[in-house]
């Protein structure tokens, strides 16, 4: 059993948390053309790192969805930070 | 009889008697006993059999580390398999048999096996047996192989529990070096827990049986603990830390007795200082898993602890300079005790299921029991799990702690350390997070490698057979790493895990490979520590709280009014009203609601409200259909993708003005729902402009489905205009219902007329009683889920999961326009262009039709194509019922390329048997809409 | 020296103290160059070396192995060996690997204990009942074996199971696939292994990669603890690490990792011989040949490379196994485990190129890469001797991941993978 920091809850059982997905990805723009690599990379392709890791999580009883970085090897955390872009603060 | 009970030795209570029965003989024990050291006291030496070749076999060790004794115990009528007799204790009327033994351990009739032993070395099984196949023979030995019976009474009442707790320092083992470490940081402040998995403190302190700090280790133990508890600190006796896991978590299973579950303890300890001691390892020589071979340190246990002498002729065989301190404790006991330098001879035990002797250095010295010891070896499990390392330690010829786990610290015996007040100079500095001095051990041990050379069998793991010839052929056989020599020979995959066989284990392999301990490495240390019952991990997930069911707030009035509940989804629904057949129920409910109207209890239906000046770029952005259109006060019928395209829910959204939008999923969505559009609201859009509010727990809502649906809602008087011209299909209205606000939809999943009347949670009694009364007379009846699903697929109304599967994209369902024409980016919206999803070959959602008074086809029936050369599945059938309305049967079906099948006869192909069906529209009731926009 | 194993070499060597039996295969050093080398010394990296061996006559192959050999999933798993599977395409990958496995043990002269108890997937609702109808006929259609039981029939099968009717999830009844079953983990590695060696293969023990050497745009090469290693074409077959290799060698991969766990209890007397698992518990179990349960669940929900267990499925997988079984309430646990397992978009495994001239893959099988042994290895064989596809494996190419074609065992038969 785990714990995990939501950044509004403080640390946490790991069974309140779910995992969203791999931090960084940004979904490609469908208004104009979007080519079918760019799509599959989008919904298929994980880094996967065998360590050092940056996920997007949520936090379910409050519903925040944030960053947090992870060692997935040794499951040690590292950090996390707010999932919002930074200048909108 | 060669062992024996000493009065007045021990700790166990020598003035009660308990009486027990042992493969059906009677004896007695005293309270303090355990299984184990009650036998021997009765001068019981066959205990058990090996498990591969029925050998005898006696205790060897006192705790834990004994691979032995293993019994089924039953008492008061309950049975429990594979009980450690080493750490069972005695209770009066238990009833004690040994395993896999017939009759008795004593005269067991498989004892045979030991004679074809030659034809059986390790890993026989897979050289033989092959042919004609591996199931021919797997039946008797099956059979064969295995321990305890397990009952399949279910025993009431064995239940575990939890705790939860968290401490500044956790202290594994109460021996000396746990007490001092657990009393020196209670004292300075820290909230300590200490466990100790014997019921006594003390841990090896009476099995040396002298004074410490000029005390009798009773007294001083006592001292202890109570400058523990005065100072605040906890101790847990019985209590065995068995895993450590991520976050510094460990799991403590407490022993409520034999017949209780233990309870589970989860601590999380900012640090945790181990004083988990050492235990005694075996010498490898011939017939050493003789009955009355024990371990040196098994011995003074039994004594020391349960006052048990284990014999009175002993020969003691040691490589290490604690032979002769042991030898005169037994010697004060009253044993004639001879100590053998195991180094210095080949030795052998003499005798059969009684040891007679043992030869050494070419002589017979004779001998009721054989003590023997091959050093120590520090219990360092904990540690591995946690990710500590391990060092071998040349001088004591062991594996000790090395770099350490975060927040761990290992102090005393388990470091090596086996001189008293150094470990609790150890344990005192680990306590207080100062530098663990390190000091030379008194302790000495001679390097001792097993003699391959004399004839005899040699045991490594005593209760799984493994002999020095077991790992020989391993590596003769190119076995050579230790996990292969483990898996090929069962070394150390006995009921202790290696605890006794691991090292002698190694140390053969050593030996063999010409490499050194640490060369051939360790295997890896799991949990649990310790046999855990699956019952300790159970918790409150039992029975009808595993996975609990939501109620609704009308359950009681569903009961009342005959409702069979059923689960739904996640939720406990009506199925249908009424105590007779459950058919004649559902399609009395169906009629009624086609001529007359249906009162529905909707309550579980999503309303997750989306608001926020950004609230429609965002609905309509999550949403397949185009939303951005839809009015205030409309309400529009669509489907939420996945980023894959695959229809993940289907609902309606209602705008209710312009910022604020009310969308109503599936029942059995709500969560995933809600969290996919947090997802997107705060990963994608500007978190501040739109907000998303689960009130599905706010409010409850009642359905009125069918021709008398205007009629009923006239009499509630909500406040609206009901008129056709003034409340159309699918547009919102708010009104009032018991001065409160009332929320009504005109949408309709039966196809008639339908309004859903949503109000405030402590409103529901209220409405469900009003629409009652207020419908009864005009013929509605109360439907339940059963009859709304025959209603909507009448109409060819979806349930998304089961009319959909993990494919269907929104056009195998005729709704195609979004993905046409929508300009605006949706979720899944590129998907739905893959060569996958402009497929000609896509499975399409269909009619089917039967004859009349045919059975229905079954749920789940392919809809095949005969062209090739076997049936191949073009599709299958996800809905099927009698049609009360229609007066035949119908059913909903996926078929490849299905629309333009269209009134063409596919067969139906059931576990092997075909029908025929005509391929129709989905929609076979009321196709021109004239009912649901009455 | 005895080659050939039978009940009469072990009689003849029972009186030579079986001091004549040779290793099982060789510790070669390795060879600066090879045809084609597999990294992975587990399962399917030890049968397609095999079937390359046999099946293509080609015989200079290494295997690269970081550790020791069937150390990875291969030794982790719980051995179950089963081919209910919904799509046509699943059914023939995984038929293919049933078949190859009846023949197995005596095809490499080593018993594999492949037991065909049955394998039952239960039924306990009306929703599950109509699913599993769906799947039979999908499986009976796509050429294996299924059967549906009614509650009387498990009953029969495993009377140990729950079935009254206040269970929280009661017995409907169950899918059952006869020839499914269990096989000795262990010794499929090592069937292979001594088989693969016999036919000259190297299997190189103790040897990880660390770096792979690309030429050209071409795979040439790999640097390894043991020193750099050529061949002309390279098979990966790394489940758990294969993202690892795949950043190595800098290409993209559909793969997330997980922890899966496993137990183990104590030897009991004969308790229940089919396999059974129930979606609705999240649990499933066999009893093996020595008399332990063999007992697992789902995947682990934080993503992970850790191989060691962690308490929230533990509670999940054994409180739902109690509900399941409550008999089994008493049954100690002797070993808890767990492997890392690849898990795809779709829950089926991925073979095919790596998107680099010259490197292929063998990945993704989530939790099921043990059962698919025979027919991974066989197929991958295929794929590396003649650079195409066997029909059998077409399906399984990672292009699915752009085409969409995606095989979508879990979204379609609700079975767990």
């Amino acid at each position: 059993m785990q714990q995990f920091p939501c950044p509004f809850c403080g640390l946490r059982d790991e069974r309140e948390f779910h995992f969203a997905g791999e931090a960084g990805k940004m979904r490609p723009d469908t208004s104009g053309e979007v080519t079918q690599t760019d799509w599959s990379r989008y919904l298929n392709s994980y880094k996967n790192r065998e360590g050092k890791a940056s996920e997007v999580w949520v936090h379910l009883p409050c519903q925040e969805y944030f960053i947090m970085h992870r060692d997935t090897l040794s499951m040690k955390v590292l950090g996390t930070e707010q999932l919002r872009r930074q200048e909108e603060i | 009889m060669s062992s024996s009970r000493l009065p007045g030795y021990g700790l166990i209570d020598h003035s009660k008697t308990l009486a027990f029965q042992f493969d059906g003989k009677q004896f007695q024990g005293h309270p303090g006993d355990t299984l184990a050291s009650a036998l021997l006291a009765n001068g019981v030496r066959i205990i058990a059999r090996s498990f591969k070749y029925h050998r005898p076999r006696g205790v060897w060790g006192a705790w834990f580390d004994d691979p032995n004794a293993i019994f089924d115990v039953s008492l008061n009528g309950i049975k429990i398999p594979n009980c450690a007799g080493a750490t069972t204790c005695l209770r009066d009327g238990m009833r004690v048999q040994s395993v896999n033994t017939f009759p008795t351990a004593q005269f067991d009739v498989k004892a045979i096996l030991d004679w074809f032993s030659p034809f059986l070395p390790a890993g026989f099984y897979y050289k033989t047996f092959m042919w004609p196949n591996w199931h021919l023979f797997e039946p008797t030995i099956r059979k064969m192989a295995g321990l305890g019976k397990l009952s399949e009474e279910i025993t009431e009442n064995y239940q575990s529990d939890q705790i939860h707790q968290n401490c500044d320092l956790l202290v594994v083992g109460g021996g000396a070096a746990g007490l001092v470490a657990a009393s020196a940081a209670a004292q300075s402040g820290q909230s300590v827990l200490l466990v100790e998995d014997h019921n006594i403190a003390g841990g090896g302190l009476y099995r040396r049986g002298r004074e410490i700090e000029n005390q009798p280790p009773g007294h001083w133990v006592e001292q202890q603990i109570d400058a523990i508890k005065s100072a605040g600190g906890q101790l847990l006796l019985a209590t065995t830390a068995f895993g450590v896991y991520d976050h510094n978590l460990v799991a403590l299973a407490e022993d409520r007795g034999f017949g209780r579950a233990p309870r589970l303890w989860k601590i999380r300890a900012k640090r945790i200082v181990m004083t988990t001691g050492a235990i005694d390892r075996p010498l490898t020589f011939v017939n050493n898993d003789r009955p009355g071979v024990m371990s040196v340190e098994g011995a003074l246990e039994f004594l020391g602890r349960y006052g048990v002498l284990a014999g009175r002729q002993i020969a003691l065989l040691s490589n290490n300079n604690r032979a002769e301190p042991s030898a005169n404790l037994l010697r004060e006991a009253g044993a004639n005790v001879r100590v053998l330098d195991a180094t210095q001879g080949s030795p052998a035990a003499i005798g059969g299921k009684i040891l007679r002797g043992i030869e050494f250095a070419a002589q017979t010295i004779a001998c009721d029991t054989i003590l023997a010891s091959g050093g120590l070896t520090p219990v360092v499990h904990l540690w591995r799990q946690a990710g500590g390392k391990l060092d071998w330690d040349e001088k004591i010829s062991a594996f000790i702690p090395g770099k350490p786990p975060n927040n761990m610290v290992a102090a005393g015996s388990v470091n090596g350390t086996f001189d008293l007040e150094e470990a609790m100079a150890e344990a005192r500095a680990a306590a207080l997070d100062l530098p663990v001095p390190r000091t030379d051990s008194s302790f000495q041990v001679k390097t001792l490698s097993p003699d391959r050379h004399s004839t005899g069998r040699q045991w490594i793991d005593f209760q799984h057979d493994v002999t020095l010839k077991d790992i020989e052929l391993a590596a003769r056989e190119n076995y050579a790493s230790v996990e292969h020599l483990k898996r090929y020979t069962t070394l150390g995959m006995a009921s202790d895990q290696g605890k006794t066989s691991n090292m002698a284990g190694l140390d053969a392999l050593a030996s063999i490979q010409n490499r050194s301990i640490p060369e051939v490495g360790t295997t890896t240390f799991r949990p649990p520590f310790i046999p855990v019952p699956l019952e300790l991990y159970r918790g409150a997930h039992r029975q009808q709280l595993l996975h609990p069911l939501k109620r609704l707030i009308l359950e009681p009035e569903h009961r009342a009014a005959g409702a069979a509940l059923g689960e739904y989804g996640g939720w406990l629904r009506p199925a249908w009203y009424g105590t007779g057949s459950s058919h004649e129920a559902i399609k009395q409910e169906v009629l009624a609601a086609r001529n007359n109207a249906a009162i529905i209890d909707a309550s579980p239906l999503g309303k997750i409200e989306i608001l926020g000046p950004d609230a429609e770029k965002f609905v309509n952005f999550v949403f397949y259909n185009t939303i951005s259109t839809l009015k205030p006060g409309h309400i529009r019928y669509g489907f939420m993708l996945s980023e894959r395209g695959i229809i993940f829910d289907d609902g309606v959204v209602t705008r209710i003005d312009e910022n604020r939008f009310i969308i109503s999923c599936s029942s059995s969505h709500v969560d995933s729902v809600n969290r996919a559009l947090e997802g997107w609201r705060q990963d994608g859009n500007d978190p501040d402009s739109v907000f998303v509010h689960d009130t599905t727990q706010n409010w409850s809502t009642i359905t009125i489905s069918g021709p008398q649906a205007r009629k009923i809602l006239t009499v509630l008087d909500l406040g609206v205009d009901l008129s056709p011209e003034a409340f159309p299909h699918m547009s919102f209205r708010q009104g009032n219902f018991a001065s409160d606000p009332a929320r009504i939809s005109r949408v309709s999943f039966t196809g008639d007329l339908s309004y859903e009347i949503s109000v405030p949670l402590s409103n529901t009694s209220l409405l469900w009683s009003a629409v009652i009364s207020s419908g009864k007379p005009l013929g509605a009846a109360l439907v339940g889920v059963e009859a709304l699903a025959i209603l909507r697929a009448e109409k060819g109304y979806i349930f998304v999961g089961k009319d959909t599967d993990g494919e269907t994209m929104p056009h195998d369902l005729g709704l195609s326009i979004p993905r046409m024409r929508k300009k605006t980016p949706f979720v899944g919206d590129r998907a739905l262009h893959t060569l996958t999803a402009n497929s000609e070959n896509r499975r399409q959602l269909v009619g089917l039709l039967i004859g009349k008074d045919d059975e229905i086809l079954t749920t789940g029936a392919h809809l095949i194509e005969n062209s090739g050369t076997r049936p191949r599945s073009i599709g299958y059938v996800t809905s099927s019922y009698h049609s009360p309305t229609l007066g035949h049967p119908i059913a909903l079906a996926l078929l490849e390329k299905g629309t333009t099948l269209t009134g063409k006869t596919v067969p139906v192909w059931n576990q092997g048997e075909t029908r025929q069906a005509k391929v129709v529209s989905p929609c076979l009731f009321d196709a021109e809409g004239g009912r649901l926009n009455a | 020296m005895s080659n050939t194993y039978s009940a009469f070499s072990l009689f003849k060597q029972a009186f030579r103290g079986h001091q004549g039996w040779q290793p099982v295969w060789r510790n070669p050093e390795p060879k600066p160059e090879y045809d084609i080398i597999i990294i992975g010394g587990g399962g399917h990296g030890l049968a397609t070396a095999y079937y390359l061996a046999k099946n293509h006559g080609i015989k200079n192959i290494a295997v690269l192995e970081k550790g020791w050999l069937g150390g990875g999933n291969t030794g982790r798993n719980t051995t179950v060996i089963r081919s209910n599977y919904f799509y046509p395409e699943s059914c023939a990958l995984y038929d293919l690997s049933v078949r190859l496995y009846e023949n197995l043990s005596r095809e490499l002269n080593y018993n594999v204990m492949f037991s065909q108890r049955g394998m039952m997937v239960l039924i306990h609702s009306e929703a599950e009942m109509e699913m599993a109808v769906r799947g039979i006929n999908a499986m009976k259609l796509g050429g294996t074996d299924a059967q549906l039981l009614d509650a009387d029939g498990v009953k029969k099968r495993a009377p140990i199971l729950n079935f009254r009717q206040d269970a929280r999830f009661p017995i409907h009844g169950a899918l059952i696939q006869e020839r499914g079953g269990t096989g000795r983990h262990d010794a499929v590695a090592w069937g292979y292994a001594r088989a693969a060696d016999r036919l000259g293969v190297d299997i190189i023990q103790n040897c990880e990669v660390t770096g792979v050497i690309v030429e050209g745009g071409r795979v040439t090469g790999v640097e390894t603890s043991l020193g750099k290693i050529r061949a002309s074409r390279f098979g990966a077959a790394i489940a758990g690490h294969s993202s690892v290799l795949a950043e190595m060698a800098g290409y993209d991969l559909p793969i997330q990792s997980y922890a899966l766990q496993a137990f183990v209890s104590e030897p009991l007397k004969p308790v229940i011989d089919v396999v059974a698992f129930t979606a609705a518990y999240g649990a499933y179990f066999s009893q093996s040949d020595k008399g332990g349960l063999v007992m697992g669940g789902g995947l682990d929900r934080v993503p992970s490379y850790g191989q060691r267990g962690n308490m929230p499925m533990q509670e999940a997988v054994l409180s739902g196994l109690i509900e399941f079984a409550p008999a089994l309430a008493k049954v100690k646990i002797l070993r808890q485990w767990a492997g890392i397992v690849d898990v795809t978009p779709d829950s089926s495994p991925v073979i095919g190129p790596s998107g680099i001239d010259g490197l292929y893959l063998n990945c993704g099988w989530g939790t099921g890469g043990f059962k698919a042994i025979p027919a991974g290895g066989y197929l991958f064989a295929h794929l590396l001797a003649t650079g195409d596809h066997h029909e059998i494996s077409r399906p399984f190419d990672p292009d699915r991941f752009k085409t969409a074609r995606l095989i979508d065992e879990g979204a379609a038969s609700g079975i767990a993978h």
